[in-house]
């Protein structure tokens, strides 16, 4: 992938690696940082982060999670643009850092705390993107990053339809992005909520599996590679024959 | 009490059964939207109802009032109940009152919530539900499984062998059409016979001392118009101000609850008929404690759609009656802890919080919203499990601090690795009973990260 011929707005931004991408998919957080470096934007990985407290935070026990929050917010103050490979990560900072006390810096993390596709469809506003993935995928619209970020239109919402997601993959030479029965329903993972209920979790990501499988989906990608896990989960217990990869994998130009 | 996780597990044994239930409440879904789409103001008349809603919760006390003086001057007794135990005896009195020998009673989930058909039960009073759903699941001695379709959760071939025990229909006979004839003659008879009629309300206009019911079958006119005593329940957060804010609810409801442009039924009742009573019921019952709530009080705003339900992909596979509540689905998980938040402290997390219920919503009630609040709340009350709270004590010390944070994530890759699948997929492992766990890298993202810096150096 080449990036733009015009020459992109360089931003200072600091890469967030969510804490389960850091220790189980390091190449989600790899094919980030190559994306943003190759669109020629000064990317800082702050060595000390860890995680956005989520986890604990829809667990209900957001105030357990305060000592995470100050972390991040430690980490992060020095940068144009927070941007992470994760929709639900990014809504977070966004939406519950409203319990910090809402200093300089807590405001303007909230506000500059970017998912990886709407900060390149809507800050660095990517139309070229050189890639080829001659594949059928189908796309899972995470819920958080699409209720929440707005990545796309929701299908219960009565309004124009889109999606950056969508925009972003079409730009790949030989991509056959496939339509689906139910174009964004929740697949089950729920942070803990696939601990706590482990049955009706599994149950909904079998569901949203049978549907990429019917439509004839080679592979599964999203925002959020949270819910990939989840699926990815079901994949290898089922012995099902379609993969799942991070969105910005593909949009780094990875092949099979 | 037992979980909803545990319910839910029940509920999932069946698993052809899940899908039907998933699919049938899908198609609903689906009908929702296409109508909703063919009204180019729907997010527009979302927003109406939503600030309707909200100023007539905010001056609920002057509009209620309003209510009770309109509605006295037209002839109707007004009548105010503090909780359930007071609701059931003001029925009770009606009843004994006018001599009523047989009741019918179109759907009204506040008699559900206050326990009114078994408190009359226990007094030797019958009450015939006249909505055909819920007369099933009365035959049957269930509960509802659903605000808008009672019996949802029943297929026609049981509902067939129901009529057949109750109502003497043939035997294996389960065309819908012929059920459906076979229970109008049985509740015909019903309404002919019946000296009150008991109805819940779905709006009531303040302006007018109207009480506005809507129905599929005309079950609640059916009842209205044949007995001398009509009583209309109503929550106090039915209350709209003025007749013409009654159109965009009519608008929204029909169509967000089935599908349909309207109900086939919309009726105003306004005053009593020559020689008859009319009374209508105002109450309380716990939703006066929620009121100006800085969280919760939009929950009151609900008019009871069924449409989070129907759009809940947790309550779809879960099916009503894993919920234990008379409401269930996303509305029923914020409005139970309402209630009683010890007995119902699981429901706020039965919820991915995916927040299509949210979206759904005609009132815009931010349900997921609420969802996320409870389970804040419920854990510092201390009513989640001592196991739950000390599990994520333990992980906020671990994930709020670099060096922890990545000897943990060190421990649990090397567990991953070399523990044996036996011991990483014992019964307690949840994950693991549907899944893989994720297959461990060699490295962190951030040891990559290191090594990268340290030969580019
Ligand atoms: S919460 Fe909203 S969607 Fe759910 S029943 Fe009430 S009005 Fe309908």
């Amino acid at each position: 992938m080449q990036s733009n011929d015009k020459k992109m707005k360089q931003h200072k931004i600091g890469l967030f690696v969510p804490c389960y991408i850091d220790m189980f998919y390091p190449r989600v957080g790899i094919a980030t940082l190559e994306l943003l470096e190759k669109l020629g934007q000064e990317v800082g990985y702050p060595p000390e982060q860890t995680c956005c407290g989520q986890p604990l935070a829809n667990s209900g026990s957001e105030q357990e999670a305060l000592a995470t929050y100050r972390n991040f917010v430690r980490n992060f103050r020095d940068f144009d643009y927070i941007v992470t490979p994760s929709g639900s990560c990014a809504y977070h900072v966004r939406r519950h850092y409203d319990i910090l006390e809402q200093t300089e810096d807590v405001k303007k993390i909230r506000e500059t705390t970017y998912e990886l596709c709407e900060f390149l469809t809507d800050i660095l506003q990517v139309d070229d993107l050189k890639i080829r993935f001659p594949h059928r995928v189908g796309i899972h619209n995470s819920c958080h990053g699409l209720r929440g970020l707005k990545l796309a239109s929701a299908s219960e919402r009565m309004e124009p339809r889109y999606s950056k997601l969508r925009r972003l993959l079409e730009k790949a030479e030989g991509i056959e992005i496939v339509e689906l029965d139910r174009n964004d329903e929740c697949c089950g993972f729920g942070g803990t909520f696939s601990i706590f209920e482990p049955d009706v979790s599994v149950k909904m990501g079998k569901d949203r599996l049978d549907d990429h499988e019917r439509n004839g989906v080679e592979i599964i990608t999203a925002a959020d590679m949270s819910c990939l896990m989840h699926l990815e989960g079901i994949i290898r217990r089922q012995k099902k024959n379609i993969q799942v990869r991070h969105i910005a994998e593909i949009l780094n130009g990875h092949s099979l | 009490m037992m979980s909803h996780a545990c319910k839910a597990k029940q509920f999932l044994a069946n698993e052809s059964r899940v899908d039907w239930h998933n699919r049938t409440l899908w198609l609903v879904r689906q009908k929702r939207d296409r109508v909703a789409a063919a009204v180019p103001e729907w997010e527009h008349l979302r927003e109406q109802a939503a600030s309707i809603k909200k100023e007539a919760l905010a001056n609920l006390d002057v509009y209620l009032e309003q209510l009770e003086t309109e509605a006295t001057r037209n002839g109707v007794t007004v009548l105010w109940a503090k909780d359930a135990g007071e609701f059931n005896r003001i029925i009770l009195h009606i009843i004994q009152k006018h001599g009523v020998k047989n009741i019918v009673k179109s759907k009204s989930m506040l008699t559900e919530e206050c326990g009114l058909n078994p408190f009359l039960h226990d007094r030797g009073i019958e009450v015939v539900d006249t909505d055909l759903g819920e007369r099933i699941i009365q035959f049957r001695k269930e509960t509802p499984s659903h605000i808008v379709l009672p019996a949802i959760h029943l297929k026609k071939e049981e509902i067939g062998e129901t009529f057949h025990e109750k109502l003497n229909t043939e035997k294996g006979a389960s065309d819908p059409t012929y059920l459906t004839q076979a229970a109008r003659r049985h509740l015909r008879e019903k309404f002919l016979a019946a000296d009150m009629a008991l109805t819940g309300v779905n709006f009531a206009v303040a302006e007018t001392g109207t009480v506005v019911v809507c129905t599929n079958e005309g079950n609640a006119d059916m009842g209205v118009h044949a007995a001398p005593v009509q009583v209309h329940c109503m929550g106090i957060e039915k209350i709209v101000p003025k007749q013409d804010d009654l159109g965009i609810f009519t608008r929204l409801l029909a169509r967000n609850a089935t599908g349909q442009a309207v109900t086939t039924y919309t009726s105003h009742y306004r005053k009593p008929k020559p020689g008859g009573a009319m009374y209508i019921v105002i109450v309380d019952n716990g939703r006066s404690n929620y009121l100006g709530h800085p969280k919760y009080s939009d929950s009151l705003k609900c008019i009871r759609c069924g449409g989070c339900m129907n759009t809940c992909p947790v309550y779809r596979r879960s099916g009503g009656h894993s919920y234990g509540y008379v409401i269930p689905g996303p509305i029923g998980s914020i409005l139970a802890p309402q209630k009683e938040a010890q007995k119902y402290r699981d429901l706020p997390f039965a919820s991915s919080l995916c927040g299509s219920c949210s979206n759904v919503c005609p009132v815009k009630i931010a349900i997921h919203e609420q969802l996320y609040f409870w389970r804040q709340d419920l854990t510092q009350q201390k009513r989640t499990s001592f196991l739950k709270r000390f599990s994520m004590k333990v992980a906020g010390f671990l994930l709020s601090e670099n060096t922890r944070y990545n000897l943990t994530g060190i421990l649990v890759r090397w567990a991953l690795r070399y523990l044996p699948h036996g011991l990483l997929y014992l019964p307690f492992n949840a994950w693991g009973r549907g899944r893989e766990l994720p297959v461990p890298p060699r490295q962190s993202f951030k040891q990559w990260y290191e090594g990268r810096k340290k030969t580019k150096n």
